[in-house]
C-alpha cells in the first residue's frame, strides 16, 4: 500500500511500562474519512495507543507515519502543528475562561498568530469562526458563560470543539461518551459523527461502550494486552467470542 | 478574565492623579509620583501571578533599570530623561530576554526560586563592586533633564510626577492591549490547563518567555523612575526582601485586574508613611495585619472592593429605572 493514500501508519509500535508491554508491536493503517472505534478491556493498551500518535508517550520501537512523513518521537506540540488533533477522557479545557474563549484560542493556535500581543484575541474573524464551531458542536447558547457552568456532556463536547478548531486531518478521541449520561450518549455521538463527516476528518475514537462502537463505527480494531487482536467491521469482529471474552471479560 | 468594568472609574481616577498636584502638598505629591513608579514593576509580577507564577525576583529588573540609569549618571554623564527612560527599560528587557530562557521551564516553587536566585547574584555584584555601584553606599543620581533642560526649581517635582503619570498611563493602555490578545489569553490559561495548551500546538514555554521580556521591561521602567524620585539608588533594590515587597503589593491591590496594582501600589506608600510616623515601632506588624485582613476577607485585593460596590450600585440604578 502506497504510503501517500494512508493518514496513520504505525510500524511494530512497541512500549513497555515496568516489564508491562503496553503496546506490542502495533500495525495500523488508516485510510482518509475513515471512522475507526477502538475497543479493550481495561489495561489492553487503547490509551496508551493514543499517548503513542500524539508524542504524550515515546516508543520503545517502531515508527509512526502520518501521511508518509515519519513523526516517531516528536513533541505533542510538533505533531499537532502536523494536523494530529487529540480530545482527553477528563475534559482538558481552560476553566477560567468562557466557552468561547477557550475556541478562540484554538483558533488562535491553528492560525499561527498566536504570538500576537497587541491585536486582540477577539477579532472578527475568529469570532465569526468560533460561533459557528459552537453552533455545529450544539453549544452556542453557553458561549459567554464559563466552563464551569457546562454540563459534563458540554463538557466533552466543547473539549472535542478545541481540538476540532485546529482543523485537524486526524482526530483521536478518548471515550467521548465517558462520563455523559446513558440518555445524551447517543446524542453527543451523533453530532460528533455528523461534524466529523461534514469536515471530512479522519477519527479514531477509544469507547467502553459495545454498542456505540457498533452503532458508528464501520471499523473496529480491538486491543487486548497491547496487541490488536481483531481489526474489521464492527458487526463480525464484536460477534465474535474471543473478542467478546476479552473485552467484557467472562462472558 | 480580569473585569472590564470601569471607564468611569478610570476617569475619575485618571482626573484626579493628573488634578493632583495642583491641590495636595509637595510631599505627598513625591509619594505618589513613587508608587506610579513602583506600580508598573508590581503589574510586572502581578502578570505572573495571573498565570499562577510567582515570583520573587522581580527586584533584579527594578535594580538593572536603577543602575542603568546610575551608570549613565556617573560614567557617562548622561541626564536626559527622554534617553535614560528608554535605555533603561531596553536593559532590563535583554536581561530578562537572557534570565528568561531559563525561567521558561520552571514552574511552581522553582520559578520563584530561581527568580530570587537570580536576582541575589545580582544583589551581591552590586554589594561587592564598589567601585563600579559604590557598595553599600549606592550611587547618587542627579534629577534628569527634558530634551537637555533642566526644569525649573518650583515645578520640578511636579515636571517629575507628570512625567511619571504619563509613563504610567502609556503603561496601563499597552498592558490592557497585551492582556486582551492571545498571548494575553495564553498567560491566564497557562495556570489553568497546559496540557491543552501543547496539545494545541501553542508552546506554554514561549508564553511565558515572551511574558517574561514584558514583565523584565516593566520592571527596568520603574526601576529608572524610582531612581528618578528617590535621587539615590541601592544594591537594596535587588534584594528579595524589595521582590517580597512587589508580590506584597500585588497582593493588596489585587492581581486579577490593570487597576489593581495600580491601587495596591498608592495604598501601600500611604500605608507605609503614615504607619511609620504614627506607628513607627509597629509599622511591620500594621502591613502584616492589612495583609492578612486582606487574605481573610478581599483575597481578590482592594481593588475588588470597589468593583463589589460599583456592581452593587448598577444593580440598583437597573432596578430602579426598572421599578
Amino acid at each position: 500500500m502506497a504510503d501517500t493514500e494512508a493518514i496513520l501508519r504505525t510500524i511494530d509500535l512497541t512500549r513497555s511500562f515496568d516489564m508491562v508491554k503496553a503496546a506490542d508491536a502495533i500495525n495500523v493503517t488508516m485510510g482518509h474519512g475513515e471512522l475507526v472505534g477502538i475497543v479493550g478491556a481495561n489495561g489492553s493498551g487503547k490509551t496508551t495507543f493514543l499517548n503513542l500518535i500524539t508524542g504524550y508517550v515515546k516508543p520503545d520501537h517502531g515508527r509512526i507515519l502520518m501521511m508518509g512523513h515519519d513523526c516517531t518521537g516528536l513533541s505533542p506540540r510538533r505533531i499537532t502543528k502536523l494536523g494530529i488533533a487529540r480530545s482527553f477522557q477528563v475534559p482538558q479545557l481552560y476553566t477560567g475562561l468562557s466557552v468561547r474563549e477557550n475556541v478562540l484560542l484554538s483558533l488562535a493556535a491553528a492560525s499561527g498568530n498566536s504570538a500576537s500581543f497587541w491585536g486582540p484575541l477577539y477579532r472578527r474573524p475568529w469570532l465569526g469562526e468560533s460561533g459557528e464551531i459552537l453552533d455545529r458542536f450544539g453549544l452556542k447558547s453557553y458561549a459567554e458563560r464559563s466552563v464551569a457552568e457546562l454540563p459534563e456532556g458540554g463538557r466533552k463536547l466543547l473539549d472535542i470543539a478545541l481540538s476540532f478548531a485546529l482543523k485537524p486531518r486526524l482526530l483521536l478521541m478518548d471515550e467521548p461518551t465517558s462520563g455523559v449520561s446513558v440518555e445524551d450518549k447517543f446524542q453527543v455521538m451523533d453530532t460528533l459523527v455528523r461534524v466529523l463527516r461534514e469536515s471530512d476528518i479522519t477519527t479514531i475514537f477509544v469507547e467502553h461502550d459495545m454498542e456505540v462502537v457498533q452503532r458508528y463505527s464501520r471499523r473496529v480494531l480491538v486491543f487486548d494486552n497491547g496487541r490488536v487482536m481483531a481489526d474489521g467491521d464492527p458487526i463480525s469482529v464484536l460477534a465474535d467470542v474471543e473478542v467478546r471474552k476479552a473485552v467484557l471479560g467472562r462472558e | 478574565m480580569w473585569s472590564n468594568r470601569p471607564p468611569l472609574a478610570a476617569l475619575v481616577g485618571a482626573v484626579l492623579l493628573m488634578a493632583a498636584p495642583l491641590v495636595v502638598p509637595s510631599w505627598i505629591l513625591f509619594i505618589l509620583t513613587l508608587a506610579l513608579a513602583k506600580f508598573m514593576v508590581v503589574l510586572a509580577v502581578a502578570l505572573f501571578l495571573r498565570a499562577g507564577l510567582v515570583s520573587f525576583g522581580h527586584g533584579l529588573f527594578y535594580a538593572v533599570g536603577a543602575y542603568t540609569v546610575g551608570f549613565a549618571v556617573k560614567w557617562a554623564g548622561l541626564r536626559e530623561a527622554l534617553l535614560l527612560v528608554p535605555l533603561g527599560t531596553l536593559c532590563a528587557a535583554v536581561v530578562a530576554a537572557c534570565v528568561g530562557v531559563v525561567m521558561a521551564r520552571y514552574r511552581g516553587v522553582f520559578f520563584a526560586m530561581l527568580n530570587l536566585a537570580f536576582s541575589m547574584i545580582v544583589y551581591a555584584a552590586l554589594l561587592k563592586l564598589y567601585w563600579l555601584t559604590g557598595g553599600t553606599d549606592g550611587l547618587g543620581v542627579r534629577p534628569p533633564t527634558f530634551l537637555g533642560a533642566l526644569p525649573p526649581r518650583t515645578i520640578a517635582r511636579m515636571s517629575y510626577y507628570y512625567m511619571t503619570l504619563a509613563i504610567a498611563g502609556g503603561v496601563i493602555y499597552a498592558v490592557y492591549r497585551f492582556l486582551a490578545s492571545p498571548l494575553g489569553y495564553f498567560l491566564k490559561a497557562l495556570g489553568e490547563n497546559e496540557i491543552r495548551i501543547e496539545y494545541s500546538g501553542e508552546s506554554a514555554r514561549r508564553v511565558i518567555y515572551l511574558t517574561y521580556i514584558l514583565s523584565g521591561a516593566l520592571g527596568g521602567l520603574s526601576g529608572v523612575l524610582v531612581a528618578f524620585t528617590v535621587g539615590h539608588i541601592v544594591p537594596e533594590y535587588a534584594f528579595w526582601i524589595q521582590s517580597g515587597e512587589f508580590v506584597f503589593v500585588a497582593l493588596l491591590g489585587g492581581y486579577g485586574s490593570v487597576p489593581g496594582p495600580l491601587v495596591g501600589a498608592i495604598a501601600f506608600e500611604f500605608i507605609r508613611t503614615y504607619a511609620s510616623k504614627y506607628a513607627p515601632e509597629a509599622w511591620q506588624m500594621t502591613l502584616g495585619l492589612i495583609m492578612l485582613a486582606i487574605i481573610l476577607f478581599r483575597p481578590g485585593g482592594l481593588w475588588t472592593i470597589y468593583e463589589a460596590l460599583a456592581g452593587r450600585f448598577s444593580q440598583r440604578w437597573r432596578g430602579a429605572e426598572s421599578g
